[in-house]
């Protein structure tokens, strides 16, 4: 705090306080930036000439887009939503939806028509489905829920999950508390076959929401989420329309989770709700970005590499169940020592640094 | 009362058994700079409140340019051209003063101006203002390391960034000392000039009598005393309230 009198002599340029990441790509060409490299990370995948990495990186992709739809509300916003787990479900409900039309009505108009599209282009379809699904799950609950605050959203996003599953499991058309099997083709035209094909999707959309996601953190909107996250009446005094805003980060925020989870029926071939609404989904959307760091679009990739990557270690090396308690710990280590996440972290070091400049000079 | 800017009526609001304003009758002048004052508890930030859209009056009504602003959410009637200041400064805390600003400018000042500023024009509006308020060595600063009156300041260029035509000044020179007191009031002053209504709230007499063409006295949510400053301080009834009986 004694620094003070230095700062406000010391004249300070016109386009001092803006964003961080105000500067730097613009939006095209981080998308191009993060196609590209996409691409290449896949090219470089298929050399290893094994489903296994495919079936691995498909997870920690998914993750990265889990946590990165959770950050959209969670992390912009600030409303701390604990049912992630839902909207997943909500996405491979809807393929597992779809794909029992396809098996139990493949006499019916419906089904001849969905039958006559190839897997490869049905997969596809599927996600923007799951999207549009969970989005309106999504609006759904923020309609219900926004006017809670603070620990009472919370509540009521878990209590969502729980209803969700009630509901899956008293449907029997899905499967029921049985689960159901989605039939995945054997032959498969691209190279590194379907899962290579289940990973690519992946892989894109994971370009889709951190591009997505940065977009929105520069833009209008993204400054609105801010303020919001930082004092909702303040925020609206300025002119920022809260209950729209929220509506379309629960609108945004689930809708990418329903995406992630829609390939998730053809990546395991038999779903059940349990695991479909498993907690290591919850508990993972949350973790990731915590670590990470909640306020900009890399601390959700950053989180969900190093978590993913981490759990799909131990569970080959150490115990598949050591997982979950292993995020636990880390979860817990990041909320008391450095809740601005990994990002966060690294940021106030250079800030550090610029401050130990100015001082300099 | 066809120049009047702000007009509420018959405005009462209850928490529970508690009446915070009880029939509420005022109207504001265009370009008016009116004092607010009245013992702790008397329902001066509720009226703010109620005005601001932040709470839901009970009963009477508030126009603004003569529109009923009767159920509008607090956007919307800063849109309109309403502005206020938080009574203890409420700043974006992740962002910086600049960012801080910032936000009204993307919302309100776009909404009542019907057009998106340019990054470029952005940034100028924002050293125009925090030159305005004497913040402009601090657009990168954070909330967290400005003094008080640095912290009122920035409150109170936020509220200018939506281009308001009338300002609620809710207690903006509470804790600050002598000199800072000067600094707000001459703010406020400059601001009025600008043909800005003003609505002051305020402990501060010194600043209070300097500031107002006329006073209103709240006590225990009735409004006792309304006119020339002046004549209301020797009021029987403001006398008896603020010094007892």
């Amino acid at each position: 705090m004694s620094g003070h009198a230095d700062c406000v002599t010391s004249p300070v340029p016109p386009a001092a306080g803006r964003r961080a990441t105000q500067g730097g790509l613009s939006n095209a060409r981080f998308l191009l930036v993060s196609f590209t490299s996409a691409v290449a990370l896949f090219a470089a995948l298929t050399l290893a000439r094994s489903d296994y990495v495919f079936f691995a990186c498909y997870v920690i992709g998914q993750f990265v887009v889990l946590a990165t739809a959770w950050n959209i509300l969670g992390g912009y916003c600030g409303y701390v939503n604990f049912g992630s787990a839902a909207f997943f479900a909500m996405g491979a409900y809807s393929t597992v939806a779809i794909s029992m039309v396809l098996t139990e009505y493949a006499q019916t108009l419906a089904g001849r028509v969905l039958g006559a599209i190839p897997t490869a282009v049905l997969l596809p379809l599927l996600i923007v489905f799951a999207g549009v699904m969970a989005g309106l799950v999504g609006l759904g609950m923020g309609y219900l829920t926004l006017r809670l605050k603070g620990v009472f959203f919370s509540i009521a996003t878990l209590a969502l999950s729980v209803v969700l599953q009630t509901l899956i499991v008293n449907w029997d058309f899905v499967g029921g508390s049985r689960g159901a099997y989605v039939i995945r083709p054997n032959e498969f035209p691209l190279p590194g076959g379907f899962v290579g094909y289940l990973f690519a999707l992946m892989l894109l959309l994971v370009v889709f929401a951190l591009t997505g996601a940065r977009a929105i953190e520069r833009s209008r909107l993204g400054f609105g989420f801010a303020a919001i996250r930082d004092d909702e009446g303040a925020a609206e005094a300025a002119g920022v329309p809260t209950l729209r805003l929220k509506l379309i980060a629960t609108t945004l925020s689930g809708a990418l989770m329903g995406m992630a989870g829609a390939p998730f029926p053809y990546y395991i071939g038999f779903l059940e709700p349990a695991s479909a609404f498993g907690l290591s989904y919850a508990v993972n959307a949350i973790a990731m970005p915590m670590v990470g760091g909640t306020q900009s679009w890399a601390g959700p990739l950053v989180g969900a590499l190093l978590l993913g990557t981490f759990q799909q270690v131990a569970t080959v090396t150490i115990s598949s169940v050591l997982n979950l308690l292993i995020v636990g710990l880390l979860l817990i280590f990041f909320v008391v020592a450095a809740p601005d996440g990994i990002i966060g972290l690294l940021r106030g070091i250079s800030r550090r640094r610029i401050a130990k400049k100015g001082v300099a000079s | 009362m066809s120049t009047a800017i702000l007009d509420i009526r018959g405005l009462s609001k209850r928490f529970g058994g508690f009446t915070a304003l009880n029939d509420i009758t005022l109207a504001v002048g265009r370009g008016e700079r009116l004092g607010l004052i009245g013992p702790n508890g008397s329902g001066k930030s509720t009226l703010v409140n109620c005005l601001s859209g932040t709470l839901i009056n009970d009963t009477g009504s508030v126009s603004f340019e003569g529109e009923v602003l009767d159920g509008l959410p607090p956007h919307q009637r800063a849109y309109r051209g309403l502005a206020r200041s938080f009574q203890l400064p409420r700043p974006f805390g992740t962002m910086s003063v600049a960012e801080n600003v910032r936000i009204p400018l993307l919302y309100t000042a776009a909404v009542r101006s019907g057009r998106q500023r340019s990054e470029q024009e952005i940034d100028e509006r924002t050293d125009e203002l925090l030159q305005l308020v004497g913040l402009g060595g601090r657009a990168g600063a954070m909330p967290a390391d400005l003094t008080q009156v640095d912290m009122r300041k920035l409150e109170l260029a936020r509220a200018m960034a939506a281009d308001p035509k009338l300002l609620i000044a809710d207690e903006a020179m509470a804790g600050l000392s002598n000199a800072e007191v000067d600094d707000i009031l001459k703010l406020l002053m400059t601001l009025n000039d600008g043909g800005i209504t003003i609505i002051m709230i305020e402990h501060i007499m010194k600043a209070v009598m300097a500031f107002s063409q006329r006073l209103v006295v709240l006590v225990s949510g009735t409004k006792i005393a309304d006119g020339a400053p002046s004549e209301v301080v020797r009021d029987e009834a403001v006398v008896r309230a603020y010094l007892g009986q």
